[in-house]
């Protein structure tokens, strides 16, 4: 029975968990019912993501209620890559959480930052597996406000500042989705998302030509890619991520950094290819051309700024941004080695920035800040957290033998198979400037001498170097035995080719 | 003819171009809210007048009635009311907040007390 219903419980599971949290009143026990949940949920999605490879899309009829008018929820083997990357980088961050929120959430709201984390994971979870338009929306709008309550909780002042613009952001992204919906609703009278794309390609009511080239469904798309955009933070809509990652919790920002925007990809790539993808909408709509220079220009522009960064972890913010513009840069190529080679990055990209947010975390746990006159030297002290820095550091770097290079390759590969020679180059002076960036965050944290009357400090607990240096090895893992991602990232792009061709 | 025939649209595009502009030029955090509320409003509006099927009646089954309008976009936006009010609610909670830690609510104030510490 929990065979079949799998696919539904990877995402009950959670949200049934998040009440009970809140029921339990104590942070520690908050936390055990948390972890619990986390690791059920990411044994499901292993399950699901073997039976996905070997056997195909999964399908499943929420309630009994078939398709198209019942909600679908249906694992392709894109959603399985994303799926994988939000329920493992949850078991991870999970019992990492349980000292770092102790030391930065207060005592009475540490049973419901539990509970917020698991409604956001019940969330994301529920945007990559649903086929139903406007039931994405109800998942995008319950991780969305978790999320901004959970950034609200960190120990800066400012982190109310930046839940509130993320907030108004977020819900103006939401309803720009919500907009777009209701015009593609419109025209097809469905909300199924396969139904869509099949009613997408059929005669306009008024005659002339197809559905998908009326205005009106070219203005869905346009609405929906900007507000998807939102969430993505592609520049310039990236405004809000800098300061959320920087001033939440520091479970939230390596949780966040890794899985959210890498979500709101996949949507994102759900929409053109699933929905509009019988209508060959990298043909028909400009989008390479205009997902390709933003990506670009976000990608160096946002590198140039994490240089000059006073706080470690709003370089690291920026960086985020520029590795978003990669992922995107992969998806304007609008070939089959562009997309998977972004596939690839997104997975890759989440196990280096989580690597590189939780070393943080260990770094407040013992000073409190990632200021850089606060973090000056700590390196010494902190061997096994500097070493997941380092390790980190360099998968973004794209140092050969670590992640970040299988999929900085891929991109570059696919770039020059279109014999974009220009766009390759730029390219690599935005990877030139990563090593700049990390180059300055290492040596700020382990060559510079420790101040003089700076207090010393120690290594992190236990609890919290363990997963970040299990994250940190994953990056070392995956770029040693690359075959196994890539190949996932190929069937992902496949996946996602075979509904469009 | 056109014009008037059209007129559920033009209504919405005035609401969410109103309560965008508010939501993008108010310096207070209280009337940012209030346009972004605005602004999701103009798109429940639009979602239920798309639903009215014109002589058609309320979607209840009844014998000798043949033409109703569609219910499913009054469903779907009952839910993105209930979303609306929820992110709303945490707005102003928020807000509640920033006025504690920061003692005012206008926008450039906090900034500059932010670029002061």
């Amino acid at each position: 029975m929990i065979e079949q219903h799998a696919i539904a419980l990877v995402v009950v599971v959670p949200l049934l968990a998040a009440p009970l949290c809140v029921l339990t009143g104590r942070g520690r026990w908050a936390w055990t019912v948390a972890t619990a949940a986390v690791w059920s949920s990411f044994a499901l999605a292993l399950h699901l993501v073997q039976r996905v490879l070997s056997e195909g899309p999964i399908t499943y009829a929420m309630g009994g209620w078939q398709p198209p008018v019942g909600i679908e929820f249906r694992l392709d083997a894109a959603g399985a890559l994303v799926m994988l990357v939000i329920t493992g980088i949850a078991t991870i961050v999970a019992p990492y959480a349980r000292k770092s929120v102790e030391r930065e959430v207060d005592d009475f709201r540490q049973h419901r930052f539990y509970a917020c984390l698991l409604l956001c994971l019940c969330g994301l979870l529920g945007m990559t597996i649903t086929a139903d338009a406007f039931n994405l929306f109800v998942f995008l709008e319950i991780s969305s406000l978790s999320t901004y309550a959970l950034v609200a909780m960190g120990r800066d002042r400012r982190a109310f500042t930046a839940a509130f613009r993320y907030l108004l952001i977020g819900t103006v992204g939401a309803t720009f989705y919500l907009l777009g919906i209701g015009f593609l609703y419109i025209l097809t009278g469905t909300l199924n998302m396969a139904d869509m794309a099949e009613r997408l390609v059929q005669p306009a009511w008024d005659g002339e030509g197809l559905v998908h080239q009326t205005r009106t469904a070219r203005a869905a798309f346009a609405f929906l890619t900007v507000g998807l955009s939102m969430k993505i933070a592609i520049w310039p809509l990236h405004l809000w991520l800098p300061n959320v990652y920087a001033y939440a919790p520091s479970a939230v920002s390596a949780f966040l950094s890794a899985t959210a925007t890498k979500v709101a990809v996949l949507v994102l790539l759900r929409m053109f290819y699933t929905v509009d993808g019988l209508a060959a909408p990298f043909s028909t709509l400009p989008v390479a051309d205009t997902l390709v220079p933003l990506a670009i220009i976000g990608a160096l522009g946002t590198s140039i700024l994490a240089i000059y960064q006073d706080d470690l972890k709003r370089a690291l913010a920026y960086s985020s941004v520029a590795q978003v513009g990669y992922i995107v840069l992969g998806i304007g190529l609008a070939s089959t080695a562009g997309l998977s080679a972004s596939l690839l990055h997104l997975f890759n990209h989440a196990l280096m920035k989580g690597a590189l947010f939780c070393a943080m975390g260990c770094i407040v746990y013992r000073v409190g800040s990632t200021r850089i006159n606060a973090v000056r030297g700590v390196g010494r002290s902190m061997p096994w957290t500097t070493a997941a820095l380092l390790l980190g550091g360099l998968s973004l770097i794209g140092v050969p033998l670590t992640a970040g290079f299988t999929s900085k390759w891929a991109l570059v590969s696919a770039i020059l198979e279109q014999e974009r020679w220009f766009t390759a180059a730029l390219m690599l002076v935005s990877s030139l400037l990563a090593i700049i960036y990390v180059g300055r965050i290492i040596g700020i944290v382990l060559l510079s001498k420790r101040p003089r009357g700076a207090p010393q400090v120690g290594e992190a607990p236990a609890w919290m170097v363990a997963p970040t240096l299990v994250l940190a090895l994953l990056n070392l893992y995956f770029g040693i035995a690359s075959d196994t991602s890539s190949e996932l990232a190929l069937r992902a792009a496949q996946a996602l080719e075979e509904v469009a061709r | 003819m056109e014009f008037f025939g059209l007129f559920n649209y033009w209504v919405f595009i005035f609401l969410m171009m109103a309560g965008f502009y508010l939501l993008l030029s108010a310096r207070n955090l209280v009337k940012k809210i209030v346009g972004l509320n605005l602004f999701q409003t103009s798109v429940f509006v639009f979602y239920v007048s798309a639903g009215k099927v014109t002589g058609g009646t309320v979607p209840i089954q009844q014998e000798g009635i043949t033409s109703y309008s569609n219910p499913l976009p009054h469903v779907l936006i009952l839910t993105a009311i209930v979303v609306g009010v929820a992110s709303t609610a945490l707005g102003l909670s928020l807000i509640l907040k920033i006025k504690d830690t920061y003692g005012t609510m206008e926008e450039d104030e906090i900034d500059s007390l932010d670029v002061a510490t």
